[in-house]
């Protein structure tokens, strides 16, 4: 390669000039690094400053300045706490189930599709796998129309305190449903790299299949159930679009309803809305700090 | 745990050992003992038949024992994707709407003639179109500037690639009420940023402006998912092979061109993979057009998710909603089923 570029000049000459080169191409590559930092954080940042001023504060200051002694408050962050509260509540009400009976669907399912035949298991593998893509607005009248017919709100009726939760419980079941194609596939994945040689080993011992999903494969699934987990928990909890549709009551509103609310209702105080926005995120946030390489993995398993 | 230990243990020596020892059995699996025990059991001919004649009874009751564990979500995951969704089609052939039930005995296909004649069909269609192929492209494009400029070995490369990625652990609705705010005419950054550095003439209206509208939510949604193209580059990038990436990289000064010829090409499958799942979630963009406008956007800004939800949900023609949904359905289809043949016939499945 140094003879093709047919220059006469001395290694050390065109090293020395490489690495001026290189150290200049480093500046820019930092400077272009910490220049796109900041896109990718000033919606947060302008966010984060405007939630702390006061009305007078953010219409006269700009959104990346934070906020000066004069202008600071903490009033919008309870103010948009007062109105969350109960969708907090909610929500992590349905979330942690639907997220956790997904997981473990998703687990059993895939679990049971390694014990098939390659041709058997290749058919119900797309159908999981088709459903991973499924736009939501394709089954929003049938999920509405089957809720109604269903009637948990009445199935529930002789406990009073089910069937006021009834929304919720529908919400549960519906994310539950449309969570186990994703975490079907990310477990199948993770049971492909599996050696088969403890599960023949087991085999042979006379477990059967309960014991050996009890006693190995669940085990061995735990880093991948962080994985599903996390994934699963956000995007349950970013949902609006099911509770748009299946929650009716106002007391049992999700997080991301009462957070559009507070959107609709305070139109032209940012700070409550930004404040608002950050409670509602804060969850998410928090697990994806702490968890950010399972939450990368599940994503990509994704594809 | 301990004995998923020892198993997993013995596993990985096994697996490092394979070729060497194919035919020891199965048989000392009671006992995990040492190494010199097992060595005699090997290649013991009479326990290899033993193996082979109990594996095919045992595959016959595993397809059995199988079922209890994938057909239970097979049949909640079916019944929720497959059945509405063939149900959906169903009321799309019908009259229905309003507060009444839908009468399945008259079914004619008149939900879907009236659409090419419904200027907010068309309209809706059209952004869908253009959404669609213009936040995938420039997605796909930042992303992959991203991930090169991620992968030059770089210090902090963990907090960068957390930075970048942040955006996708967010809401919707949350992402919408913050870009509600940056784009704000007079007190939002977007146009701050701009009047700072001396582009006054560029500020406006972004959100308001219909011309702008829908390049407005594609700039943002491709602020949220950029980073998502950039993960999966990244794999791809690593995963190359270091005798192509070494003479690439070694070839500083032609490095751009060299990233274009040698990098990218083999890139096809991050390519193909992330920009499937981007159209998908172009085509699930509702939530965010819904918190910044409402179930009716305009004109300018309508996508098919949205107007399904619009006709549907608060005009309440049910059947046209469901019609609308069919053809997001089938674009969706039309974007993962060629997809996920590449795949299968890839053996990648």
């Amino acid at each position: 390669m140094a003879t093709a570029d047919g220059t006469g000049r001395s290694v050390g000459d065109r090293i020395a000039e490489h690495r001026a080169e290189l150290d200049t191409q480093r500046v820019v590559l930092y400077a272009v690094l910490v220049g796109l930092v900041g896109f990718y954080l000033s919606p947060l940042w302008a966010g984060l400053t405007t939630a702390f001023k006061s009305q007078a504060g953010f219409i006269n200051t700009s959104p990346l300045e934070p906020p000066t002694p004069a202008w600071f408050t903490v009033e919008p962050w309870e103010l948009a706490f007062a109105t969350l509260q109960g969708g907090l509540v909610n929500s992590v009400m349905f979330v942690v189930p639907a997220t956790i009976l997904s997981a473990l669907f998703g687990s059993f399912a895939a679990y049971g599709l390694t014990k098939l035949s390659w041709r058997g298991q290749v058919g119900i593998l797309v159908i999981f796998l088709a459903g991973v893509f499924l736009p939501y607005q394709s089954v929003l009248v049938p999920l509405r129309q089957f809720w109604s017919i269903v009637d948990l709100a009445g199935l529930l009726a002789f406990a009073p305190v089910l069937a006021n939760r009834a929304d919720l419980l529908e919400l549960t079941i519906t994310h539950t449903a449309y969570g186990i194609p994703i975490c079907t596939i990310l477990f199948r994945s993770y049971y492909k790299t599996l050696g088969d040689e403890m599960i023949e080993a087991a085999k042979i011992d006379g477990a059967n299949a309960f014991g050996i999903y009890k006693r190995i494969v669940l085990p061995l699934s735990l880093p991948m159930f962080a994985v599903t987990l996390i994934y699963q928990f956000t995007q349950v909890w970013n949902d609006l679009l099911f509770a748009l549709v299946l929650v009716t009551s106002r007391s049992n509103y999700v997080v991301t309803q009462s957070l559009n609310e507070l959107q609709g209702s305070m139109a032209q105080e940012y700070n409550i809305q930004m404040a608002g926005a950050f409670i509602a995120a804060l969850p998410t946030i928090i697990i994806y700090i702490v968890f950010g390489r399972q939450f990368a993995k599940g994503i990509t398993g994704a594809s | 745990m301990g004995f998923i230990d020892r198993l997993r243990s013995r596993t990985g020596r096994r697996d490092r050992e394979d070729r060497s020892e194919r035919s020891r059995t199965d048989g000392q699996s009671e006992e995990p003992q040492t190494d010199g025990q097992r060595g005699e059991l090997r290649t013991d001919g009479g326990s290899d038949v033993r193996t082979r004649g109990g594996l095919s009874r045992l595959k016959h009751s595993d397809a059995v024992q199988a079922v209890p564990f994938w057909l239970p979500p097979a049949l909640l995951m079916g019944w929720f994707v497959y059945g509405a969704v063939g149900w959906n089609l169903l009321i799309s052939l019908t009259d229905w709407s309003g507060l009444s039930q839908p009468d399945y005995t008259n079914l004619t296909l008149e939900m879907y003639t009236q659409m090419p004649n419904d200027p907010s069909f068309v309209a809706a269609f059209r952004n869908t179109v253009v959404l669609l192929v213009a936040f995938t492209v420039v997605s796909l494009v930042i992303g992959l500037v991203l991930a090169i400029l991620v992968d030059q070995n770089i210090r902090f490369e963990n907090t960068l690639r957390t930075i970048y990625l942040l955006p996708m652990a967010l809401s919707f609705v949350v992402t919408a009420i913050f870009w509600s705010w940056m784009y704000n005419p007079s007190t939002g950054t977007i146009n701050v940023v701009l009047s700072t550095i001396g582009l006054d003439f560029l500020t406006m209206d972004w959100i308001g402006d219909p011309r702008t509208r829908l390049a407005a939510i594609i700039f943002a949604l491709t602020w949220q998912f950029s980073g998502y193209a950039m993960v999966v580059y990244l794999a791809g990038l690593r995963a190359i092979p270091d005798s192509h990436y070494e003479a690439a990289k070694v070839d500083g000064a032609g490095s751009l061109r060299m990233y274009w010829r040698v990098i990218v090409p083999q890139l096809s499958a991050s390519t193909t993979s992330a920009a499937v799942v981007l159209m998908v979630f172009a085509l699930k963009a509702f939530d965010f057009i819904f918190i910044m406008f409402g179930d009716n956007p305009g004109r300018s800004a309508d996508i098919l998710a949205v107007m399904m939800f619009r006709v549907a949900f608060s005009r309440t023609q049910w059947a046209y909603g469901a019609a609308v949904a069919t053809i997001l359905f089938l674009m969706a289809l039309s974007v993962v089923a060629p997809y996920l043949y590449l795949q299968y016939k890839r053996g990648d499945l």
